[in-house]
């Protein structure tokens, strides 16, 4: 006969209690997240690639976690109330079906997700082959601020050197005896591009790292000294949208902001004149 | 079976352990002894975690009320938070600290090095580890290391302030940040310091692993808290030296002009730097190339122990105890290659993204089946709901949902929108914040009558369990949807933007439950001090327990085992026995008087 030192718990109303806890943990994560859309509204072609990879991962990762906490509250309470073991020990065959299934259906969410939503999404990001009518304008990080600058008519930025920056009247530091930099646009937090055009994004960064956050356009991406990394997106809604740093660069981390004016090829075309 | 694996022959330094040390300090300060440093590495832990917490309390203010005035705090800390508001700078300092403190000073202490060093000898049938002396000095050092990021405070500019990771040029150029003077070079070093303390640990939890077992103790043998220490010491051993390399390279870059990780043309604060030709990333990589490896160091023995745990309280022996040996193994090997997913968006080649994306879900199905083999063993399990036990439960669900989170941000199109919010905060304090605390705590309510022979209040127990795990939940589980309303962590105040502005009801939320979170642990602290002095003796193996270390007394003597070393001729779980008196058989019983199982 069987027997232990501890004795089982006496007080069935805890099994309930700790049963329940895990039920209801499940039920309520599952019901906080079904509550309403959690992103911001979208505004960009990809966004929509990455909205599906994200609502396909919130509803099979619920369907998941939800499972995962009912069984666990179920089993609690069905196994503390046992007043003897009633499986010991399962055979191999069980033990290593029951592992292959597990982790067949975590491997097919996972990489399935990975490979077939992620990866085109991931290529039009990064440019694989921008478009070739794709809008050019760079982002220079600073501590804190967003210098803009857009190349002109040449399509052509102009060379810069860092010992020419100075803070207040050129602030990347353009040279402008370059015939290139001639007709440059250079402003500060304030970047308008039309809409339904790509944009091809070249981030620079003149001290730290900074990362250029666009949340309703589901655009991130660090602007690093030394690095020139390119990504292109189109902006689909018209529209005033914030730009915020997502690497910490320093005290002003949280309050470098920028702002990105999605406006119509008419309307873009006035701003970029009055710019000038 | 793995009856024929060699029998290890090497008799542990018998002649060592004939008397214990004597005098106080030789016995209790300076000892050589591996439950006493074991125990020195739990208490310094829990010292930190103190510190820790206090840190996450500061935070936790600041976010949940930006603009309130605490006047008491003022006082207190007068020039972080001078007329009882902090400074951005401060703030920065803070989630620094309590990210570092955390998970190098509180977790790997109290979990990896006190926990290892407690329980390697015991559980495996050896006299103490395999280098003593070397043991005491990973200690010492280890305190060096935490005496030192604790000085960092009172330094100009305070504590460090480039986040935990420290990326550079944040954390090379001395004027980028307060926090980047005085305070990051002591950070460096206390990490390098940290680095050569885990390396001494290390080495010894492979050697005495390796070379100490007792006789019949196959590695097929040996419990599951044993393998994770031994894997996490295999992986800290090959992960870790890089950035104590990294670091001796950033304190260069800082003090002596050289540029590992600056490039040319930097201009900060209207000074034109004078490095040329570094790489930021190259820092990014040699950091998560610990970093990474560094979650499953934690992790994997809090998986470990919970896994001991579960056989002692359903009274059955694990399920499928192998599949968890090898998923372990499994989980060593792909934690080493897939760094870089906490570097989708940092610049790095789309390419390099792609392949650490697929290589990052990979690991998921090892951990998927480590996880579901965890719950299976409940099935058909006669339960106790015991403290350790509801702890273990906790792992269990908290592994389950840190988990969940990890399929969104290995996945590196998920992580465009992801990476740098509070998803990020929310899954990673779920894992090596939720799945080692809950892991930690269960450790400690289980093998404290060992350590101290003396039990601790399962009463106070259950209510540091409710109060821990309800409120734990709801602030990382939270945190994970302010990340999908694209809401970016290390922000002093979410004041300046209007999409973030909504927010602020859920950061009162979450800093009312964190504050709840962190008062709780007031009862964990005085249940532990309270049963040191006061708590029930405990007997020999109070759990009724089968593996070694329940064999001897509470606290086992010097040398642990008596003048003859064990001999174990079962696997650790045999619970329930069909021909057994009791319901458990501990590993030393002969096959001749109970059958073994497995």
């Amino acid at each position: 006969m069987v027997h232990t030192r501890i004795p089982p718990s006496k007080l069935p109303v805890e099994a309930l209690l700790v049963g329940f806890l895990f039920l209801a943990t499940g039920v309520f994560g599952v019901a906080y997240g079904a509550r309403r859309a959690w992103l911001p509204p979208l505004a960009s072609r990809h966004g929509a690639g990455i909205d599906l990879m994200l609502v396909y991962l919130l509803v099979t990762v619920g369907v998941l976690f939800l499972i995962g906490y009912v069984a666990l509250g179920v089993l609690i309470w069905r196994a503390a109330r046992q007043q003897r073991v009633t499986l010991r020990l399962a055979t191999r065959k069980t033990e290593w079906v029951l592992s292959a299934a597990f982790g067949a259906v975590v491997a097919l969410v996972g990489e399935v997700g990975v490979l077939a939503i992620g990866i085109p999404v991931w290529s039009e990001y990064f440019g694989a082959s921008p478009p070739a009518d794709a809008f050019l304008v760079e982002v220079t990080g600073a501590q804190f601020v967003w210098n803009v600058r857009y190349p002109g008519d040449d399509g052509i930025f102009g060379r810069t050197d860092p010992r020419l920056i100075d803070d207040l009247s050129n602030p990347i530091g353009i040279d402008r005896t370059d015939p290139a930099a001639a007709d440059d646009v250079a402003l500060q937090n304030e970047v308008a591009v039309p809409v339904n055009r790509p944009v091809r994004l070249r981030l620079r960064s003149k001290d730290m790292i900074h990362s250029f956050f666009l949340p309703h356009l589901r655009v991130k991406q660090d602007a690093v000294p030394g690095m020139t990394p390119e990504i292109v997106f189109v902006p689909t809604r018209e529209g005033t949208f914030e730009i915020a740093c997502t690497e910490l660069c320093g005290l002003g981390h949280y309050r470098m902001q920028g702002f990105l004016h999605v406006l119509s090829e008419g309307e873009f075309r006035q701003w970029l004149q009055q710019q000038r | 079976m793995a009856e024929t694996a060699a029998e290890p022959v090497l008799e542990p330094r018998e002649q060592a352990h004939d008397e214990p040390a004597s005098g106080f300090i030789r016995r209790y300060i300076f000892s050589t002894d591996h439950k006493i440093i074991g125990i020195q590495y739990i208490l310094t832990g829990l010292f930190m975690a103190v510190v820790g917490s206090l840190l996450a309390m500061l935070i936790r203010l600041q976010l949940g009320w930006p603009t309130h005035q605490w006047t008491l705090l003022g006082r207190l800390l007068p020039t972080g938070m001078a007329s009882g508001v902090m400074t951005p700078e401060f703030y920065l300092a803070l989630v620094t600290m309590h990210g570092t403190i955390m998970v190098f000073f509180f977790i790997s202490y109290v979990l990896v090095s006190g926990f290892g060093n407690y329980l390697i000898p015991l559980q495996i049938g050896a006299r103490d580890m395999a280098y003593p002396f070397l043991n005491m000095l990973s200690y010492w050092v280890a305190l060096l290391s935490a005496l030192v990021m604790l000085a960092s405070f009172f330094v100009t500019g305070g504590a460090a302030a480039a986040g935990w990771t420290s990326y550079p040029p944040l954390s090379a150029v001395s004027s980028a940040v307060p926090g980047s003077a005085w305070g990051q070079t002591l950070w460096l070093l206390s990490m390098a310091l940290f680095i050569a303390s885990f390396t001494m640990g290390g080495l010894n939890y492979v050697a005495t692993i390796f070379s100490l077992r007792a006789r019949g103790m196959a590695m097929m043998r040996m419990t599951l808290s044993v393998w994770s220490f031994f894997i996490a010491a295999i992986m800290g051993l090959l992960a870790f030296p890089p950035l104590t390399a990294a670091a001796v390279m950033l304190l260069f870059d800082r003090h002596f002009g050289t540029s590992f990780f600056l490039p040319s043309g930097m201009v900060v604060a209207g000074q034109l730097l004078p490095h040329q030709g570094g790489s930021p990333l190259l820092w990014q990589h040699l950091f998560w190339f610990l970093g990474h490896p560094e979650v499953y160091v934690l992790i994997l023995p809090a998986l470990g122990i919970a896994c001991d745990l579960l056989p002692v309280f359903t009274r059955k022996p694990l399920f499928g105890y192998r599949i968890q040996v090898y998923c372990l193994i499994a989980v060593g090997v792909l934690g080493m290659v897939v760094w870089g997913h906490h570097m989708f968006v940092s610049g790095m080649s789309p390419f390099s993204g792609e392949y650490f994306s697929v290589a990052t879900l990979l690991i998921t199905v090892p951990m998927a089946i480590f996880g579901a083999n965890m719950m299976a063993s409940l099935w058909g399990g006669r339960l106790q709901l015991s403290t350790p036990m509801l702890f273990v439960l906790g792992v269990i669900a908290f592994f389950g949902t840190g988990g969940f989170g990890g399929l969104f941000l290995g996945n590196a199109t998920a992580d465009m929108q992801l990476h740098d919010t509070y998803f990020v905060v929310g899954h990673f304090h779920f894992m090596i914040g939720g799945v080692t605390l809950l892991g930690t705590f269960a450790a400690i309510y289980f093998w404290f009558p060992k350590m101290f022979g003396r039990s601790m209040s399962e009463f106070w127990g259950k209510v540091h369990f409710w109060l821990t795990f309800i409120p734990f939940f709801t602030v990382f589980f939270m945190q994970h949807f302010q990340g999908l309303q694209g809401m970016p962590r290390r922000y002093y105040a979410f004041t300046s933007y209007e999409f973030l502005k909504p927010m602020q009801g859920q950061n009162v939320i979450i800093s009312v439950a964190a504050l709840i979170l962190i008062a709780a642990q007031l009862v964990f602290l005085a249940n532990f001090c309270w049963s040191l002095i006061k708590g029930r003796r405990a007997e020999e193996n109070p759990w009724a327990a089968t593996t070694l270390e329940w064999t001897v007394a509470s606290p086992p003597p010097h040398g642990n085992f008596g003048h003859v070393l064990p001999v174990v001729h079962r696997w650790p779980y045999e619970y329930s026995v069909e021909g057994s008196e009791t319901d458990y058989t501990p590993q030393t019983v002969s096959p001749q008087d109970v059958p073994v199982t497995a």
